[in-house]
């Protein structure tokens, strides 16, 4: 890889990683989704980077669809959900803010350890920015496990699935364009699929508070 | 090529009659026959002698013998569908859960046909998305509770597989299989990197695990199969869960040779162990059935994985035969568990006794495939953990074997407390046992007063619905099917043998549930209150009737002889052990 190509790789990378974190940040959730979506733009970047220095006409294709996907139609959805909703800020996480940053020092900490098997197979610089894409992964089941909007917990997912959709290209160009195609079908029927449950809950519960849910227990 | 394609294509064209035609008039049986034509399909590719393929598909031993595990256990849920919806008021309702049941079984049967690992993953996603809707088809609190719980656990779950299979294809990629192929990976498997490849199996495992309900990632296992109609979990626990077992044996095949068995073998163990011991500690004082059933399917899941993780022929043979067996056994309890449900309206142990006496059929079944699922013979599970135990021992875990067998004897005494609670004994008359149904839904009434403290506004309009789809539900589901009104003759005859005092009481409980549970249940309970005064003799709708007493005698004939199943399971055995 040329020198231009490595620094655009790990910018579009750092801003990656960086929008995962700050997501982490952020409790109003109009904010969250932005961030989310600026994150989709970053990815379509670190792969379209990608495309351009293999030359690959079909993975810069691959790069517009995932950009439109996950920078254009996932935030939107958010957003109308959001909107629907009237709820504006994520509002007692169970851990605080401070230590939430903290958590994601330790998180991408944990990642470069748990990399280091898939930097020591091929070092390349792609697969040497696996571990952001390992830390977003990490800070997406971080924001499930503490968040208690709906929202959060949706954005949460979709951060897992975006920190593996990154592993993916660093480490091997992508899966195949049949299964690529099925994951993101996936993803966004199990975004739409969480929607319609939200508006059933509020309807049921006056909210779409996570702690409310409490009928179901032994 | 066509038989590899059927399995997929007949449950989408029945869903897609469904979406055109509704869910009405004989429209409603097509969905056990499209069931019934996966599983001639299953049978008629496990007697060809070359593994037929078409792209992206191709069907050797496992797979076959999958799909008849799918196509027996839908056919016995889809039978007894017709007259579980029977009460069902909602037309779009009925339509919705017509195409997504279908749904279902074609991403399952998709998946045990795939040839590639990604879109084997996608299959088992897709089961997610098209069963969210079918959990929470009751649009109650608990449903919609439990709903989310398990679209989110499960979509988070199984994208530890998706990371998987991206570190697979990573190390496959460095050894030069430029694919997800199965087959192809495990072929070359040996040539894998063992430090990525640890990983890789780890999060495959780890993910389909969720998804197959082992512990400790089982927790949205107990509220979805306990809120979902009956026929539903019937599915998930008899198929859904082995489907990603399967997806789990097939990680399996490919983790051996890359990274030795002992890999596979201590972390099947850990899931195998945990997932006994959290079936044991909750169903010690468990106090709902559907629930009981659930953590029954999580003992028996854990057990799988334990013959999985013994390997060799004969366990995997064991473990194959355990995966149609309590898929038979359980599809008919839980079908038995609507029918209950829908007679007593509470899903309480404790407001269910005497089933026996009130319905010899329904009771009978019941307590029998209980005692399949005990592993009592003459039924199949007998057979397979009897495998699984010598399997074990032979393969040098026996120290397991034995932690599985205490954990198990636990597990046996706690259910059949439970059964025979519910089976045994006299149908409640007006009074001492009806001071205990009082008590069971004393619980949900204090936490309608609860509830209402936090949300006066929320319980006030919950209530009141409840109300209106208590009138609506009894006036519609009388005279809809006789069939019905017998069954919930059966449990409005118990309450009223007494005295008025009794009917009095149910119409409370329906009110009491109103605010708790919604006006799903509560419109149930009003229905079998009402329907009491009209027919007479007890039964239970023929469809039920049938899947239960054909469920049990397929598990019973399995356990005495496997027959010509014989060879398909150690050919689909053989598959996992060569």
């Amino acid at each position: 890889m040329s020198d231009v190509h490595v620094q655009l790789l790990d910018l579009a990378c750092g801003a990656f990683l960086l929008t995962g974190v700050l997501i982490l940040w952020r409790s109003e959730l109009a904010k969250i989704v932005t961030l989310f979506a600026l994150q989709g733009v970053a990815l379509a970047a670190l792969i379209a980077v990608l495309g351009a220095h293999e030359g690959s006409a079909e993975l810069l294709a691959v790069a517009a669809g995932i950009g439109a996907l996950r920078a254009g139609v996932l935030p939107s959805l958010l957003r109308r959900a959001l909107a629907a909703s009237g709820e504006r800020r994520e509002t007692k996480p169970i851990v605080n803010v401070a230590a939430s940053l903290v958590a994601a020092a330790v998180l991408a900490l944990l990642a470069y350890a748990v990399c280091q098997p898939v930097i020591r197979l091929a070092p390349t610089p792609a697969t040497q920015a696996a571990p952001a894409a390992m830390t977003v992964i990490f800070l997406g089941f971080f924001v499930l496990a503490t968040r208690r909007r709906a929202l959060s917990q949706v954005v949460g997912f979709l951060l897992i699935d975006n920190g593996i959709t990154a592993m993916a290209f660093l480490t091997a160009g992508g899966l195949s364009p049949v299964v690529e195609i099925g994951v993101s079908l996936d993803v966004l029927l199990a975004v739409l699929v969480l929607q319609v449950l939200t508006t059933r809950m509020r309807a049921a519960f006056g909210g779409t508070d996570l702690d409310e849910l409490r009928e179901l227990r032994d | 090529m066509l038989l590899v394609v059927l399995p997929i294509l007949l449950p989408c064209l029945a869903a897609a009659l469904y979406a055109l035609a509704g869910w009405r008039g004989p429209v409603r049986w097509l969905g056990a026959l499209s069931s019934a034509g996966v599983l001639a399909c299953g049978i008629a590719l496990s007697l060809q002698q070359a593994p037929p393929s078409a792209p992206g598909l191709r069907a050797d031993a496992l797979s076959s013998f999958m799909l008849i595990v799918i196509g027996a256990v839908a056919t016995l849920a889809m039978l007894a569908g017709p007259s579980y919806l029977a009460a069902e008021a909602d037309a779009r309702a009925a339509r919705r859960y017509g195409v997504l049941t279908q749904g279902f079984i074609a991403a399952m049967a998709l998946a045990v046909l795939a040839a590639n690992l990604g879109v084997l993953w996608a299959a088992v996603e897709a089961t997610t998305i098209v069963t969210a809707f079918l959990v929470g088809h009751r649009r109650t609190r608990a449903a919609v509770e439990a709903a989310w719980k398990y679209v989110v656990v499960c979509s988070a779950g199984i994208a530890l597989a998706l990371l998987g299979a991206v570190l697979l294809h990573f190390a496959a990629a460095r050894a030069g299989v430029e694919s997800l192929e199965l087959d192809v990976l495990a072929a070359r498997a040996a040539e894998l990197d063992p430090g990525v490849a640890r990983i890789a199996v780890a999060l495959l495992l780890l993910g389909f695990g969720t998804k197959a309900g082992l512990a400790p990632m089982h927790a949205w296992l107990p509220d979805a199969h306990s809120q979902a109609p009956a026929p539903v979990s019937a599915l998930m626990s008899g198929v859904l869960l082995s489907v990603a077992f399967y997806a789990m044996l097939r990680v399996k095949v490919i983790a051996d040779p890359a990274l030795g068995p002992a890999f596979t073998r201590n972390l099947l163990l850990v899931l195998a162990l945990l997932s006994l011991l959290v079936a044991a500690l909750l169903l010690i004082a468990q106090r709902d059935y559907k629930r009981m059933l659930a953590y029954s399917s999580i003992e028996h899941m854990g057990l799988l994985a334990l013959g999985a993780a013994a390997g060799g022929r004969l366990a995997l043979t064991a473990v194959l035969l355990h995966v149609l067996g309590h898929g038979l056994g359980k599809s008919v309890l839980f079908i038995g568990s609507g029918a209950v449900l829908r007679a007593t309206g509470s899903s309480r142990v404790a407001a269910v006794r005497g089933l026996l006496a009130r319905s010899p059929l329904l009771g009978g079944a019941f307590g029998l495939a209980l005692l399949a699922l005990l592993g009592l013979p003459p039924f199949s599970l007998f057979a397979s953990e009897l495998g699984i135990v010598r399997a074990g021992f032979q393969e040098g875990i026996g120290w397991a074997v034995v932690v599985a067998l205490a954990l198990m004897l636990i597990i046996v005494a706690a259910v059949s407390r439970i059964g025979g609670h519910m089976i045994l004994g006299s149908p409640p008359s007006a009074q001492p046992p009806d001071a205990e149904t009082a008590a069971g839904t004393a619980e949900p009434a204090l936490a309608a007063v609860a509830a209402g403290a936090a949300q006066p506004v929320e319980a006030a309009g919950g209530s009141g619905d409840g109300r209106a789809a208590e009138a609506s539900g009894a006036s519609k589901a009388a005279p809809a099917e006789p069939a019905l009104a017998a069954v919930a003759a059966t449990a409005a005859r118990s309450v009223a043998t007494g005295t008025g005092a009794g009917e009095g009481q149910a119409a409370e409980a329906a009110l009491a549930q109103a605010p708790d549970d919604g006006p799903g249940e509560a419109a149930e309970v009003g229905a079998s209150a009402e329907a009491g005064g009209g027919a007479e003799p007890a039964g239970v709708p023929a469809g039920v009737a049938v899947a239960m007493v054909a469920g049990l005698a397929a598990c019973g004939l399995l356990g005495v002889t496997a027959g010509p199943l014989q060879s398909i399971l150690d050919n689909a055995a053989q598959v996992v052990a060569p």
